[in-house]
């Protein structure tokens, strides 16, 4: 029990000196210090209640995915049965109850239909996307299957994480952080961020862009749509009626930047395509030149110029009221890519800058004085014993620092106060080990014995009251959220590393002390 | 040097004798929670109930205009708005409530903290923004069923635990103890109205861990003692354990205790929620160690002769597997 052999103990002083060690940057950075560039340099990651900054969680909705998808179903249907030779003709087209429907005007087309249109209903993957069916040989029913439109909800998160992520590189924040949350969410954390609302305007567009032709007036109401007017165009409450298919998506664009137009000094984007885009908008344009087109941005129109001549060089110019921000704004969200499915902000907090400083100093002040007071007591209670729990103490909360810059985790303001609690309850372990060397020596053990008999009958209520703390530190962190999280992680360390202080070191401490003094009594 | 006791030697303290006074007196405490908590409601903070909340410090006075803030933004047409000190005496926390059918509208919920902010820097332009959060109600509905998840899941466990490690009679009586201080703090969280949020299910959490640490020494210690002394009395087995550590329970709760109380007074403002529950469920947690977790074993049937009887039957089987008989 009291036999530390030389590899024993220099393993020990290796753990936790290393440890202790990698605590050491984080406590130069709050001090202020320069950590030498050529050293490594783990840091704990201040959360955002600490370090100031916004956390914005978004949702996309599942249903505008389906939407979506009954939507390119839809043309890429038409556009099959019109370049079928001879070409299919239907009618009577519906994006109702959750699938696309569609009447043959001639049934015995319906082996050549079933025939086009099965190779588009087969997705990337190996997962069935569609349901075909026929109602009464005529009429075919398209139905997205559950396992398609889920594969189809993961793969749009997938690269809307990815655009939210090239975004708000573009605004040159400092450490976001950018992950995916569950089926639906994106979770975003951008410390020291001093102006959520760009960031929030930012990641609110879609960007989805459109460049669709306005019907000419009277036209018959079929395949029409209206859109209003963007709120800041000086029309608004006026809406813009265009055709909704032929026009084209501004997917294919390569790159988007701010710019004035030179002959009225306005505000534009000017966009580029790449050449499969650049070929579609100037078919569009030399087809329909002295027509208007609207330009819609998500499902807002900006502007809607007269087409004067055909572009076909690849570039085009979008105007609209613009002020040099929102351009700005505009052009990086183009030029990231539109968002495959609208987000919104479901949650969002912002911490000052101020705040989280004067809660660093306020939470490190309260450690230093707690810690203090800890080991006053101790040391008043259990005199050399209580020096070695202290010692031993030390290297907990430096160790505790260290373990947490080594696996990158978060300290949050209920972190701190994780941190105070893990300095009261790590004594516990001395506290029970010392009250039962006291309980030995007064019956009347040896020195020696009751130590021995201390550490041994006290390990196994400090092995369980430990293990159970860490089985309620573990549902914490698997059920909680945010803060409980931050909590939860603190506890957990300080659990692992309070055992292993206040058992393993301070018994090597007594071991070595009661073999080079060999005292007859000892003082606790 | 003369060492410091705070516990004499040797106490022999009746805990027990008052153990039906003090059950009736936990009993009363529990139901009174639950009542608590069914009158009074629990104040949510916007990690709960949803909606939008402005934290603000006014710089130029020592402390904020609390009445007249609330009839501002009342004022502003968002129905009544809940506005506390939040840590200091200059510090407010200003809650809106999310209209009904915009509490998933991010802009609706935008634009009311902006007018709430701009209302109040109007009349009062030393006040500086020191956050705004902004949570949809379905959200802050997840929050409250993964925080309720969360305490189960914790007591579940831990309870499993100690009935694997001890006997079934252990594991129910720190549930109820667990049960105890759980709905003791919540209920005094009812009976306050201090404002019940994310922290508070950590604090509650930490309250969970500590008052098991206690729980558990204890059970130890009657684990032991049920071994050593097999024609004890089990009132005085219990008495004699808890005597036994009273020493170590005093010193624990006192070094927590003593950490704890500058993070209330210095820490900062924004943890006080947090600090004071586990500083209160620090008392509860010891107090339900000691009163409920003990007295529970007496009323379950554990006698000197319980744990005996089932050691030599598994002595006895293990002879037969010998084949000693």
């Amino acid at each position: 029990m009291l036999d530390f052999p030389l590899w024993k103990k220099l393993s020990l002083w290796a753990v936790t000196l290393a440890a202790s060690l990698l605590a050491l940057p984080s406590l130069a950075n709050v001090a202020g210090l320069d950590w030498p560039a050529s050293l490594p340099n783990p840091q704990v990651n201040l959360g955002l209640d600490l370090a100031g900054g916004s956390h914005l969680l978004l949702e996309a909705k599942s249903e505008d995915v389906r939407k979506q998808r009954l939507e390119t179903m839809e043309e890429s249907v038409r556009q099959l049965m019109r370049n079928a030779k001879p070409r299919i003709r239907i009618g009577d087209v519906s994006t109702a109850d959750g699938q696309l429907s569609f009447m043959l005007e001639n049934a015995a087309d319906i082996d050549r239909a079933r025939g086009l249109i099965e190779p588009a209903m087969q997705g990337q993957t190996t997962v069935r996307e569609w349901e075909l069916t026929v109602v009464d040989g005529q009429r075919v029913q398209l139905k997205p299957t559950e396992a398609g439109i889920n594969q189809a909800i993961d793969d749009a998160m997938d690269s809307a994480t990815e655009v939210v992520r090239r975004r708000i590189d573009e605004l040159g924040t400092r450490e976001p952080t950018i992950l995916r949350q569950g089926d639906t969410r994106i979770v975003v954390q951008v410390p020291g961020l001093q102006d959520p609302e760009a960031l929030k305007a930012l990641l609110g567009k879609t960007a989805q862009l459109e460049f669709k032709l306005v019907a000419e007036p009277g036209a018959a109401a079929v395949g029409l749509e209206t859109f209003p007017y963007a709120p800041g165009e000086g029309l608004d409450g006026q809406f813009v009626t265009v055709k909704r298919l032929g026009g084209i998506r501004g997917e294919s664009l390569t790159d988007a930047q701010a710019g004035v137009d030179p002959q009225n000094n306005r505000n534009v984007v000017n966009i580029t395509f790449d050449a499969q885009g650049g070929a579609k908008f100037a078919k569009l344009t030399t087809e329909n030149v002295g027509k208007p087109f609207a330009i819609i941005l998500d499902g807002q129109v900006l502007s809607a110029p007269t087409i004067q001549t055909p572009i076909i060089g690849g570039s085009a110019q979008i105007s609209g009221s613009f002020t040099p921000e929102s351009a700005n704004e505009l052009a990086i969200a183009l030029r990231s890519g539109a968002l495959p499915v609208p987000l919104v902000v479901v949650e969002e907090r912002t911490v000052g800058p101020d705040l989280g400083a004067d809660s660093i100093r306020k939470g490190l002040l309260a450690m230093a004085i707690g810690s203090f007071a800890v080991i006053a007591l101790m040391v008043a209670t259990y005199g050399r014993f209580g020096i070695y729990a202290t010692v031993a103490l030390v290297f907990n909360v430096l160790m505790l620092l260290g373990l947490m810059a080594l696996g990158g985790f978060t300290l949050t303001l209920p972190g701190i106060a994780g941190f105070v609690i893990t300095i009261g309850a790590a004594v516990d372990a001395n506290v029970l080990i010392n009250e039962r060397i006291r309980e030995e020596r007064a019956r009347g053990r040896k020195v020696v014995a009751a130590v021995e008999t201390g550490y041994k009958e006290a390990s196994r209520a400090i092995w369980d009251a430990n293990l159970t703390n860490v089985i309620s530190g573990v549902a914490l962190f698997s059920f909680g959220s945010g803060p409980v999280k931050g909590f939860a992680i603190v506890l957990i360390i300080g659990i692992i590393t309070s055992v292993f202080t206040g058992v393993t070191l301070t018994r090597m401490f007594v071991a070595g002390w009661l073999r080079k003094a060999r005292p007859n009594d000892i003082n606790i | 040097m003369k060492l410091l006791k705070l516990v004499p030697d040797n106490t022999n303290i009746k805990f027990l004798k008052l153990r039906v006074p003090f059950f009736v007196l936990s009993l009363v405490l529990i139901f009174g929670s639950w009542a608590a908590v069914a009158v009074n409601g629990l104040n949510f903070g916007v990690d709960f109930a949803g909606g939008q909340e402005v934290r603000m410090t006014f710089t130029q006075t020592e402390t904020a205009p609390i009445p007249s803030l609330r009839e501002q933004v009342a004022g502003l047409g968002f129905g009544e708005p809940v506005v506390q000190e939040f840590g200091a005496k200059n510090q407010v926390s200003i809650r809106v409530a999310l209209p009904d059918g915009t509490e998933d509208n991010p802009e609706a919920a935008k634009a009311i903290g902006e007018k709430v902010i701009a209302s109040v820097k109007g009349t009062y332009p030393d006040a500086r923004v020191d956050g705004n959060d902004t949570v949809s109600g379905k959200v802050a509905g997840e929050f409250r069923d993964q925080a309720i998840l969360a305490l189960l899941a914790a007591m579940a466990a831990v309870s499993l635990y100690i009935w694997v490690r001890f006997e079934w009679q252990f594991g129910v009586g720190a549930m109820f103890a667990l049960v105890h201080d759980v709905s003791v703090t919540v209920g005094l969280f009812a009976l306050t109205q201090m404002e019940f949020s994310l922290q508070i299910v950590a604090a509650i959490l930490a309250i969970i861990g500590y008052s098991l640490n206690d729980t558990i020494v204890v059970y130890d210690r009657i684990r032991e003692n049920l071994k050593k002394y097999r024609k004890m009395e089990m009132g005085d087995l219990l008495d004699l354990s808890v005597n036994e550590t009273l020493a170590r329970t005093v010193m624990t709760s006192l070094t927590l205790f003593v950490a704890l109380i500058p993070l209330l007074f210095f820490g900062p403002p924004s943890l006080f929620g947090m600090v004071a529950a586990i500083t209160v469920g620090l008392f509860i947690g010891t107090y339900s160690s000691i009163y409920m977790a003990g007295p529970l074993l007496i009323w379950m049937g554990v006698t000197t002769n319980s744990f005996v009887q089932t050691e030599s039957a598994v002595d006895r089987q293990e002879k037969i597997a010998r084949g000693e008989i």
